[in-house]
């Protein structure tokens, strides 16, 4: 086991993101950022794109963040990091500055997937040393639930509601995670809040290349899924226990799966707690469930092959 | 010792960010601003700068890199124009709402549509309301002097804004002028060191910048705002001595140009105002009373001081090279009335717009303006209150 | 808490005190309450580890008490705790009883 990665040795750290925020009852991202920021073991400057974690995490004169921290607008979490790691590369060599310091950018899949997207690559592409964090719950959550390009198919939101006509979402989600690993960045990853040591690890490795890093972290929205308050972590186990979400690391262009279910469930596990997905039950919907978990299949195979591409 | 030169506004404007020596530099292509940026990225190539370069992939992303530099805590710089300006129009605000004294000269060119790389000033006249100091420059020698003065009033510590530095696309970036150039130490002294204010990297004393603010705090952020602008002027004019007394160079809020008798005047921005200086003093031999007032300070508006100074005028008409779109009034004009309304007895007032697009400014159009200006001095009675001029019917 | 005026407001409206978010007490959106059953509890620390809201303290590596101060009511502790021998050492009852 790497060291200091025992839930007791994690516990005596002070966790530098503090109680007093106002994300809801039973919300996923408060404890990503919680278990990112403890798996650092340099101090750490974030940048956070608007959204839920950055709406609710300072306000007025509260902040909940116990690190410097930047909001700027929606879709620059990327290109303000970049502006900071720049000025700090910029102090050090001219030795006004001696502390090491990591660099944290965090985005919902709204600042992320799509406005976010363009400063998102160009900050990878210029090779910045940085770890961008999209907590990933699959909908513009903070304006009431809108399909953003990470919501999954099927899924019910405000803006592609399922109707008499309409089922929901009618496009495939984006993979970004593989777009990132495109980039040719040195480490790009999938993790989940659910599998705490594979995430803490995750976020380790990622720290300690130089270099630009992604991760894609599940996050759960009780209000968006339409899922009980405290099914927040069970629903993340679940994605990642039907390969919704499957926890793998691309380090160097080269695949490697970090969690493998011992029994795949199917992706029905994963739906039905959720509200968003209630439509999808239907008799006349038997053909999206078919369709979603074909797709689930075809990714986890084609996933499973990459890996063993590079393996041999 | 003043070295003489002859080179683009762009070279100079780029060697006065060499001797201010930043610590970083966003840089986004966009003509005509591209060559300043370019002779920049030269400079740190050749190792003659400290600052880093940020190659981003936008303005949008170049003013937010800048942002987040700023707050990092030193000295930021990024240049623009036209449709680049209007890219990155949100992150303006953020940067004056934030108090982060970013420097940036803005190349002017005309936005789109239709779209075009000439000069003309909609692209900063459109952004005159996001909270940054604007300061106009005529020719390259005071693009080069404002870009220096713009570190001191930007980092001062009763302002903290960011500043937008103005000069003519083409016109003054690509024309080599005869200009002096200050001693890369004098400069180095006269910006000084930076000073940070709450910075992001000082890790003992962690900050959180940008807050969500309600309903119950966004407008006494905002009146707070509006009183360090009150501050301002004084403090161009405080650098401005300074200045003057490292180079001999004088400047103020503005220009006045043969006004203090004057019966008839001009006011005008940028490069216009040299060929209409000319003119002015043809009218002059021919013993008319004519004079120019050219502002410098754009933003935050000297009301007062301008008022003051064309207030004893019969006539006069503001030139504007930019237009409100919607069919108002040139920006220049409403704010040269604002600044007479106050006054029983004032000049009458006319707008012309000219050089859009980078339609050409002769002597000739100014020679039109200043005989109708001396009829309506006549009279008391104007004929249209706007017209543009220079453009085929 | 006073509202300050505008001479009082920070420039840019940084926040300089780290954390203070803390003065917000967000116990009171609680409908559930977390009830901690000592005897139940085998010290694995998910329940520290999964709240949103640190509201589960631990001191010396041992669980310590609920900080009814923040807690939500959200339940994910209760959730997620496995308990001993199919007994979980926290369960929600409802606020107020």
């Amino acid at each position: 086991m790497p060291k200091g990665l025992t839930l007791k040795e994690l516990s005596k750290k002070e966790i530098m993101f503090s109680s007093g925020h106002r994300m809801c009852a039973g919300c996923g991202a408060p404890t990503i950022v919680k278990m990112v920021l403890l798996g650092s073991n340099y101090p750490v400057v974030a940048a956070n794109a608007t959204g839920c974690l950055e709406v609710s995490s300072c306000i007025s004169d509260y902040t909940a963040w116990k690190i410097p921290w930047i909001h700027n607008a929606f879709e620059n979490a990327a290109a303000t990091l970049s502006g900071v790691e720049t000025m700090y590369r910029s102090l050090k060599k001219q030795g006004k500055i001696n502390d090491e310091i990591k660099f944290i950018a965090f985005g919902g899949d709204g600042g992320t997937y799509d406005i976010g997207f363009q400063s998102l690559s160009g900050a990878m592409e210029r090779g910045h040393d940085m770890l961008y964090i999209c907590y990933d719950n699959g909908a513009y959550m903070n304006t009431g639930i809108q399909r953003s390009s990470a919501t999954p198919y099927g899924a019910d939101t405000t803006t592609r509601p399922a109707g008499s006509v309409v089922p929901g979402k009618t496009e495939q989600r984006k993979n970004l995670t593989k777009i990132m690993a495109a980039h040719n960045i040195p480490y790009a990853a999938q993790a989940s809040p659910s599998h705490w040591m594979d995430l803490l690890k995750k976020v380790q490795k990622a720290l300690a290349i130089k270099g630009p890093k992604f991760m894609n972290v599940i996050s759960s929205c009780n209000r968006g899924w339409r899922s009980r308050t405290d099914d927040a972590i069970q629903l993340t186990r679940l994605g990642v226990e039907t390969c919704y979400w499957p926890l793998y690391e691309i380090e160097n262009g080269v695949t490697k799966i970090t969690f493998k279910p011992k029994e795949k469930k199917s992706i029905g596990d994963f739906l039905k707690p959720q509200g968003r997905f209630k439509h999808l039950f239907k008799p006349e919907n038997e053909w999206i469930l078919r369709k979603i978990q074909e797709d689930i299949d075809r990714e986890w195979e084609r996933l499973q092959k990459e890996e063993a591409c590079f393996a041999s | 010792m003043a070295k003489v030169v002859a080179v683009t506004g762009n070279e100079a404007v780029a060697n006065a960010l060499r001797q201010v020596n930043p610590d970083v530099c966003a840089v986004y292509p966009i003509t005509p601003q591209t060559e300043m940026m370019q002779r920049f990225a030269s400079f740190i190539s050749n190792d003659l700068v400290k600052t880093e370069i940020i190659l981003v992939e936008s303005e949008h992303s170049s003013l937010s890199a800048c942002v987040g530099a700023s707050a990092a805590g030193g000295r930021v710089i990024t240049a623009t124009s036209s449709q680049g300006l209007a890219l990155m129009f949100e992150i303006l605000f953020i940067a004056s709402g934030t108090r982060l004294p970013i420097v940036m000269p803005v190349v002017n060119r005309a936005l789109s549509a239709p779209i075009n790389i000439h000069g003309d000033h909609s692209d900063a006249m459109s952004a005159r309301d996001a909270g940054w100091i604007q300061l106009w420059s005529e020719n390259g020698q005071e693009a080069y002097d404002n870009a220096i003065q713009a570190f001191r009033i930007a980092e001062h510590m009763d302002v903290r804004l960011p500043v937008m530095i103005c000069m003519d696309g083409f016109i003054v970036s690509h024309s080599i002028e005869r200009l002096e150039y200050l001693e890369d130490e004098e400069v180095k002294n006269f910006v000084g060191e930076f000073k940070q204010l709450n910075p992001l990297l000082d890790i003992e004393h962690p900050v959180s910048y940008g807050p969500l603010i309600l309903t119950d705090y966004y407008m006494e952020f905002r009146k707070a705002q509006d009183e360090v602008n009150t501050k301002v002027p004084q403090i161009v004019l405080d650098v401005a001595e300074d200045f003057a007394k490292m180079s001999g160079r004088k400047y103020g809020l503005f220009e006045t140009y043969r006004l203090d008798d004057a019966e008839i005047g001009l006011v005008i921005l940028n490069s216009a105002a040299g060929t209409s200086k000319d003119v002015i003093d043809e009218f002059r031999d021919k013993g008319i009373k004519a004079g120019l007032l050219k502002p410098r300070l754009y933003r935050p508006f000297p009301y007062r001081e301008v008022g003051e100074a064309l207030k004893h005028l019969k006539a006069v008409c503001v030139l504007d090279r930019a237009d409100a779109f919607g069919s108002s009034f040139g920006p220049v004009y409403l704010d040269i009335a604002t600044s007479l309304y106050p006054y029983k007895e004032k000049p009458v007032l006319i707008n012309k717009i000219y050089g859009l697009g980078g339609r050409d400014y002769l002597p000739g159009h100014a020679e039109t303006v200043l005989n109708e200006l001396v009829e309506i001095a006549g009279t008391g009675i104007p004929g249209s209150l706007k017209e543009y001029i220079g453009v085929r019917e | 808490m006073k509202l300050k005026g505008w001479k009082e407001v920070t420039p840019g409206c940084v926040i300089t005190e780290a954390g203070s978010a803390v003065q917000f007490k967000t116990g009171s959106w609680r409908s559930l309450k977390p009830v901690f059953i000592e005897e139940n509890c085998i010290q694995c620390l998910f329940c520290w580890l999964y709240c949103p809201d640190m509201a589960i303290k631990v001191k010396d590596g041992k669980r310590a008490e609920f900080d009814y101060d923040y807690c939500k009511g959200c339940g994910i502790c209760a959730v997620e705790c496995p308990g001993k021998k199919g007994n979980k050492a926290i369960i929600m009852v409802e606020e107020g009883k």
